[in-house]
This record gives C-alpha cells, structure tokens and sequence, in this order.
C-alpha cells in the first residue's frame, strides 16, 4: 500500500469505525491528525526537481474494471505540485475543522453522523485531490455530497436551513452531471481508450489523436460550466453563501476552505490540458464572468450586513481571482491561482472559525447588535484582525504572495497594447480595494465603537479554540514570509505543464 | 447439472409449498415461506453450477436458448428478487392475514397465507424460463405465467378494496397489451415464415424484407412490451397498481417484472436492431420512447406525497434510462463488449438492490403505520436510526450518487448515448436525473430534519425482523461493493 493511498483511506475508514460505534472525536480527530502527519511527511519526501506535470509521485493503481468496450478504470493515486498543495491544505483544513467542532455532549443530535460527515467531506476531497484516475477523481467529490446536505439540514444554523440544505444539494449535483457528461465527451473524443489523466493529457497533445477544435469549444464549456457551478462562478454562486452562512461552522470550513477548489483544481488539472483550443474560444467570457465575480460579488459582500454572509460572499468573491490566474494561462498566472487556492483556503477557514466562536459567544453576527468587543475579547480581536488583513491580500501573508502572481501574470504576456486580458487585470485590481473596505468595515463594526448594552459579559478564546486558529494563522504567515515553502512544489509542476502542452 | 431444470425445481418447490400448506397442520404458516427461501437460496447456489447443452436444436429443449450468460444473469435476478420478495411477505403476513382472513369458524387463523408464499415461486419460474426464451411461443408462455400469476398477487388482500382495484386494472391492461403482443407476432410470422429468433433475425436481415409490415409489427411488439416494463405512453397503470398491490408484491412487479420485461424486449429489439433497412427508425421510435419516459417519469415523481407511487415514477423514470441505452445501440450489435444488453443488465442488477433495500425498509415500517405517505417517515431518523440510513443509502443510490451502485448504471448509460451521439436524450437524461435528485431527498429530508409526528405510540424503534435485517445489511453492502467494484456484477455478464 502506497502511503497516498493511506492517507485517502484513513478519513474513510475512520468515518466507517465510527459508524459502526467508535468513539466519534476521539477518532474522527485522531485520523485527521494522522492524515497530516502523513501529509507533512510526502512533502518532505517529496522530490522537487522533477519536472512535469504528468511526472507524478508516490503512484499507485489499482484496477478496478477491465471488460471489452470500456477502458480501464483504475483506484489510482498519485502526486504532483498542485496535488500536493492542495493536499496540505486539505490535511491542515480538516484537523482545524474537526478540532473547533463542538464536543460530543454539545452536539444536538447524532455526534456519531457529525463527525462521520466531517470525515466523509473531507476525505472525499483528499481523494479527489490525489486521484489520477478522471472517474475516481469525480466519484471521491461527489462523497461529500450527501454528508453536506445531512450536516445543514440536521445541525445548520437559522430558519430556512432544510431549503439551504436542499438548494445547495440540488445545484452542486446538476454541476456535476454537467461535468459528468463533459468529462465522458473528452474522454470519448479521445479515443475512449483510457479515464487515466496523464495518458489522456499524453493523448490531448498529440496532434493525431487531440481533440478536433470544435469538439474542444463544446466540452470546455460543458467543463467549465460543470466545474464553474462546484466553484460557485458568477452567475453560478447563489448557492454558496447561504449555504455558507447556514452551515455549521466545521462544514463551512472545509467546503468553502477545501472543497470548493476542487472546481478550479479541474480546470487546470482536466479542461485546459485536454481542451486547450476551447479554452482559448472561451477566454472573453471567462474574463467577463470572473469579473461578474470580483466586482458584482465584492459589491454584494460589502452590501452584507451579517459576518457569516458576508464571508460567504467573500470567498466567491475570492474565485474570482483565481479564475483570472487561470485565464492569464501562463507561468505566474497558474502558479499564483495554485498558491491562492490553498492560501484562500486557509484564511477563509480562519474565518469562519473566529466567525463560529464570535457567534457562540454573542449569540449573533450581526454587524448593528455588535461593537466594541476588542475590549472584551482582546485575543479573538486581534486574531480576527489578523485574519482579516489575511483575506484583503495584505503582504506577509499568503494570499498577497498569491494574489502579486496572478496579477503580473495578467501583464507578463502582454503585447504592444492593453488586450482584454489586461483590462480584466486592471479591474480586477479594483477588487482588492473592495475586499479591503469590506474586511475593514466588519472589523470595525465588530471589534471597534460604541458596544451595545445588549451583550453579556463573555471569555475570551480558549486553549481550546486558540489553537485551531493559530495552526491555520501559522500557516498563512509562514508561507506569507516565505512563500518559496509551496513555490518550490507549485513552480515545477506548472513548468512541465507548459512542457507538455508546449511540446 | 444442465441448466433447464432450474426451472423444473422452482416449480416443484412450489408445488411442495402448496401441498404442505394443504396436508400439513402448521401453528406459523410462516414456515412455508422459510421453506421456500432455503430452497431459492439453493437454486441461487446451483446457478453457478450448471451446465449449458452444446446445443438445444431439435430436441425437447428447443425453445430454450443455449450457452447464454446474459439468460444465467437475469435467471439470478429472478431468484435473488423472489427471495427478498418471501422475506418481505413474511414480515408482512398480519397484514395479508388481516386483509384476507375468513370469519367461518374452525378456519386457520392464518388462512389464505399459504398461497401467497407460494404463487411468487411459480412467478419467478415464469420469469426464468423468460430469460431463455428463443423463440415467439416461449417468450409468450413464459410472460402469460409470470403475468397471470401476478394478476392473483396483486388482488390478493381481498378485504381491501384498493388491492382489487389495483388487480383489475392490471387484468384489463395486461389482458389488452397481451392481444397486442400476439397480433405482433402474427405479423412477424407472416413476414419472417419462423417463430425462432434467430432465424426471425436472419429474414428480418435480408435485403428483400418488407420494411413496412415489419415496422408494423414491430409498433404492435412495442407496445406490449413498453407496457411491461412500464415505458411511457403505457405507463398509466404503473402508479395506481403499485399503490394497490400488497408491499411485497409492488416490490416484485417492480423488479423482476420490469427485468424480464427487459430481457425479452432486448431479444425481441435485436433482429430490428440488427437488420439494415430497419435500424434508423426502431432507433428513433426508441429514442422518443425513452425521452418521454424519462421526462414522463421524473416530472411526475416531484410532487408525490405516497412513497409507493413517488418509487412507482421513480421505476417509469428508470425504464426511460435503460430505454436510452437500447436507443443508444450501436448499429453493429456487440456481443462481449459494453454494448446496450450489457448496460442494460448491469443497470437492472444495481437497480434491484437498491429498489428491494427501498421496499424493505416501507414494508418494515407499514407493519406499525398504517401509512405509506411521506408523513410516516418524518423524523425516522431520530426513532429507528438504521432504518433511517439504510434507506438514505438506498435513495442515494437511486439517485446517481457515485461510489453506489446505482451510479454507474448512469454512469454507462450516459457513456454509451455520448458514444453515438444522442445529444437530445443526453440533455433529457441529465435534466431528468436532476430532477431525481430533488425527489430522492424529499424522504431524506423527513426522516432527518422534521420531528416525528406526536400522534405514533412512543419514540420506540420500530422492530425489525431477523431476516429482514440480513437481508438489509447484505444489500447495504453490496451497494457500496457494487459502487467500488462494478466488476461484481461485469465479471458476472462475461
């Protein structure tokens, strides 16, 4: 057994011991504190100069079906840069997760179904993120499914959370039969002989057996779409805030922290190297929509009057950027939506933990009930702060280290004049100033000014609680001061994918 | 042990099961039930053990089709589906005895129940001879005793009027759709000069062959059989029989009916599919068909508030998928490879575990609520957790979600229409798959987010039997087996 393999099933079989009566944190906590152990080991081991995006490590495969007329699909994994990233991010998201979720005596209902949930969602990222077989990679996405639906509708937040539940259930699976359909079309346009990604990559740029130019239109847009509505891009995000908001505060971590890039993961993992011309047909519209997602979105956000909102619509705000690393298609561009995917991650998780305690300490997270809670809670104050300079892309943290790469990769291949690329680069600047009025505008109204009579008297963070959030507050500045930490995995990977596509 | 006397021991074992319920003083009639489970689960046993005769021409088998593993497959659903069925009915006997049971004095205070254990052994004989029939008067005999059989099943609770409701409709239907099936065959004797499959494929081949009388048995075979396997336009009778029949009945019509249904249909669609003057507009007729079905099917399932009606639509929205993938046939039929009749039998193999998972856990919890409305499922969760999951697993598979394995019956559907093209149906299949998704979770969601309702005795679970949660647990399991390793059930149709 490989050790990615380990890592992939451990969350699962976990998940599947505490159905069958083991004790629920103790275990859900201990597997996902293995799983980063783990993690942290691979990219340790990890070999940073070999190059190519096909060039991946610790593999493994299984096959699991091999009849006539089908071709191979195997239980497969594997490792490369971008992988791996996003595995960390993954392993560091869940323990922080699991660990700020309530104890077992706390939880309302099943704890048993609550933390079996919390594994199922993300282990089923951690094995998308690993897989390099196209059905595995789909079918470990699709785990999470179900367990985010039970978690809102059972232990959700607020009135209308079954409606929430159901919404973001029905709307992320017609995004996946979309996908499904795509990923089946590029598969047949390209010769229905292999689900194996490397080898359809392998087949994609080889100019005898590539995709015709407008099959590729066709399947990057079903791609696109299908991905665009799991990343929640305009105009495919109305689920995500108020599932966001409605969620409890460990499913709000991982999905918006973790399982949302699994979108974006695709469109550079699957539909650029398969369907580079389609992607080339659709670049204006994707720019018009990142842009829908950047500015319409950030305007919404600062529209919001609650926390839990507003970081809702933030991070689909955040997309945005990422997609516009994506449509810059080079070097800098990828490499800086890579490190913004896990960078985004972390800080939209830091988020929402700091959120979820504010809310059970005050009982609200609307901005007129609260003010002046720097005084009171001085630790949750300043670790907000913290967090909120994170997610404006202030340097020294890791989204500003992300963010500088996706915007010189807008300008890097310019040509003698501003092209539509470049407009959208320069708009897209006006983002940042609209995450900076949002993020500054909730830290005031929450940490600063008068405090309403209203609220009680509370404790500041625990040890208990502190600890979660400087993990991920750790992480974020680290790689903020030095971002070669995740560059050094990100760079190579993204060099041999302009290596293949190239050649 | 050559493989036709397969049916010949499911029959004696039923007649077995007559003559003890007859000439046996019993105290729990239940027994004859055990019985017939033992021996079915013999008889699945010895499915793979059989030997097929190197050829059946010209002797007294000669209806029956040789060397054919796709026969031996559906011969197994057959079995496995009235297994469950007896294990289902025997749980539900109160009920039948409590429908049925004769005021005279002296009678058995379980009379009545005998037969009903008994009548599906000759049902899922019928429906094994089915899966071997070769030729125009086996298929017809085969499908009257399986149909005939159910018509006295259907009615069977004859205290309640909506049972004998349900049976008549079923009579004058079925009575109607068998007129058509006969009159096709008519037709396709007079074109073709032979009852024989094989050699009906041949003429149908020939270049010479009259086009427009075939297609004109063809519309009259079509149509008998789109009623079987509840295809729309002739679905109509599909909701308010399920809803009539007793829960293990439903159970059977819905599973071993629509796979025998199915298997004849693909033997009765190949000579069409295979012969060139044919071929364009049998694929058309069946792509209409199975568009509307699946519309049909999963619109029609979004506003039930009966979850044997809401599995009804849900049985009409699955016959549109397996109809897609007939549509979907290449015109150089495969044999081995993952053509339409494998998909097809893949798809029915996952479609009878999930949907008998379905109907155990309804008819478990009819015993105590004398409902089958979603409202007597709310807040399950919270009174009979495994119960509660159990049929979430079930649902989600019935839905498409991945890693079960009602996804990859999907999954080989869509596979085979982005093959040939079929852009329209791939669009009405995605919608309707969508579409189930909502009425799949509608039960989730009252089992787990709304609170019982106050008026049932207790929060106490309800009580399962033994058997029945075996029968639970094996198919849980084999869902996720089958969703991880669809080669399960491939390896089986090799």
């Amino acid at each position: 057994m490989s050790i990615i393999e380990i890592i992939v099933l451990l969350p699962l079989l976990a998940a599947l011991a505490i159905a069958l009566g083991a004790p629920a944190r103790f275990l859900a906590f201990g597997s996902s504190v293995a799983v980063l152990v783990l993690s942290l080991y691979t990219a340790f081991k990890f070999r940073t100069n070999v190059e190519g995006l096909g060039a991946l490590q610790f593999e493994s495969s299984r096959p699991l079906i091999n009849i006539d007329g089908m071709p191979d699909i195997s239980l497969g994994f594997g490792l490369d840069g971008i992988s791996l990233v996003l595995l960390l991010l993954s392993a560091i998201v869940m323990v922080a997760a699991i660990w700020v979720s309530p104890k077992e005596s706390d939880i309302k209902g099943s704890a048993r179904l609550y933390y079996l949930s919390l594994l199922l969602i993300g282990g089923g990222a951690i094995g998308a993120f690993c897989s390099t077989d196209l059905f595995f990679l789909y079918a470990f996405h699709e785990l999470a499914l179900i367990p985010t639906f039970l978690m809102i509708g059972l232990f959700g937040r607020g009135e209308d959370r079954v409606r929430v539940a159901w919404t973001i259930t029905i709307y992320l699976s017609v995004g996946s039969l979309i996908l499904l359909v795509g990923l089946l079309m590029a598969v047949v346009a390209l010769g229905g002989s292999t689900f194996n990604i490397a080898d359809l990559i392998a087949l994609a740029n080889n100019p005898d057996t590539s995709i015709p130019a407008d099959q590729q239109g066709w399947i990057y847009l079903l791609l696109l779409v299908g991905f665009g509505i799991l990343v929640s891009l305009f105009p495919f995000h109305s689920w995500a805030a108020p599932a966001y908001s409605q969620a409890p505060i460990p499913v709000a971590m991982l999905h918006a922290g973790v399982l949302k890039k699994f979108g974006v993961y695709g469109l550079i993992r699957i539909a650029l190297p398969l369907a580079p011309a389609g992607a080339e047909k659709w670049l204006h519209l994707v720019l018009i929509l990142l842009l829908g997602n950047i500015i319409y979105i950030g305007l919404v956000t600062i529209a919001q009057k609650r926390l839990d909102r507003m970081l809702g619509y933030s991070s689909v705000m955040h997309m945005g950027y990422i997609f516009l690393g994506i449509a810059a298609g080079n070097v800098l561009g990828l490499s800086g939506a890579v490190m913004l995917m896990f960078a985004h991650g972390i800080s939209i998780a830091l988020l929402f933990a700091l959120a979820g305690n504010i809310r059970e300490s005050f009982g609200t997270l609307e901005f007129n009930k609260l003010g002046g809670l720097a005084g009171k809670v001085p630790r949750l104050g300043l670790l907000f702060g913290f967090a909120a300079f994170a997610s404006a892309g202030l340097p020294g943290f890791a989204n500003f280290a992300a963010e500088i790469n996706i915007f010189f990769g807008g300008f890097a291949n310019m040509g003698d004049s501003l092209g539509w690329l470049q407009w959208a680069t320069i708009i897209a600047l006006w983002g940042v100033v609209i995450s900076a009025v949002y993020m500054l505008r909730a830290y005031r109204s929450l940490f600063f000014g008068p405090e309403p009579t209203t609220l009680k008297g509370v404790r500041d963070l625990t040890w208990a609680t502190r600890l979660p959030v400087l993990l991920l507050l750790i992480t974020l500045m680290s790689v903020g001061f030095v971002p070669e930490l995740l560059n050094q995995f990100i760079r190579p990977a993204i060099d041999g994918f302009f290596l293949v596509t190239a050649g | 042990m050559p493989v036709y006397y397969l049916e010949i021991i499911v029959v004696a074992l039923g007649l077995l099961m007559l003559m003890i319920d007859a000439f046996v003083k019993l105290k729990d009639k239940r027994a004859i039930a055990w019985i017939g489970m033992l021996g079915l689960g013999a008889v699945f046993l010895l499915l793979f053990r059989v030997e097929w005769p190197e050829s059946t021409d010209g002797s007294f088998w000669q209806f029956y089709k040789a060397g054919d593993q796709l026969s031996l497959y559906f011969k197994g659903i057959a079995v496995l589906t009235t297994l469950i069925v007896l294990i289902m009915a025997a749980d539900y006997s109160p009920i039948i005895v409590a429908q049925t049971a004769d005021p005279e004095p002296g009678a058995h205070r379980q009379a009545g129940l005998g037969e009903f254990f008994a009548l599906p052994m000759f049902t899922c004989a019928g429906l094994m001879w089915m899966a071997s029939a070769n030729n125009l008067v086996s298929i017809f005999v085969s499908l009257e005793t399986v149909t005939i059989s159910f018509y006295i099943l259907v009615a069977y609770l004859r205290r309640n009027v909506g049972s004998i409701e349900a049976g008549v409709k079923y009579l004058i239907l079925g009575a109607l759709s068998t007129g058509f099936l006969v009159y096709g065959f008519a037709w396709l004797f007079g074109i073709t000069g032979s009852m024989d499959l094989g050699e009906i494929a041949t003429a149908l081949a020939a270049p010479d062959v009259n086009a427009t009388a075939a297609l004109f048995s063809f519309a009259l075979i079509l149509v008998a059989i789109a009623f079987k396997i509840g295809a729309v336009p002739f679905h109509f009778w599909i909701p308010d029989v399920y809803q009539g029949a007793p829960t293990p009945i439903t159970a059977f019509l819905s599973v071993g009916s629509k796979a025998a249904g199915f298997i004849v249909f693909l033997r009765l669609v190949g000579p069409f599919l295979g012969s060139p003057a044919l071929v364009g507009k049998v694929t058309l007729v069946l792509g209409v068909l199975a568009g509307l079905t699946i519309i049909v099917g999963n619109f029609s399932a979004l506003p039930q508030k009966n979850f044997k009606r809401l599995l009804a639509y849900s049985s009409i929205a699955h016959a549109g998928f397996l109809l897609l993938a007939l549509a979907s046939a290449p015109i150089v039929a495969r044999e081995n490879a993952l053509g339409p009749a494998t998909v097809i039998a893949f798809y029915l193999g996952a479609y009878l575990l999930m949907t008998l998972l379905a109907f155990l856990v309804m008819s478990t919890i009819r015993q105590r609520v004398v409902s089958e409305e979603l409202d007597a499922y709310r807040g399950l969760f919270k009174t009979s957790p495994f119960l509660a999951v159990t049929l979430l697993i079930a649902m989600a598979s019935l839905a498409g979600v991945p890693l079960t394995a009602g996804f990859w019956g999907k999954f080989f559907v869509l596979k085979l229409a982005v093959e040939q093209e079929q852009w329209l149906l791939l669009v009405i299949g995605i919608v309707g798959a969508a579409a189930g998704f909502y009425y799949y979770l509608k039960i989730a969601v009252s089992m787990f987010f709304e609170s019982a309702p106050t008026t049932t005795e207790g929060d106490t679970a309800f009580p399962v039997a033994v058997l029945t949660r075996i029968a639970m647990i094996a198919l849980t399991v084999l869902i996720f087996a089958v969703g991880i390793y669809p080669n399960l059930i491939l390896g089986l149709l090799q």
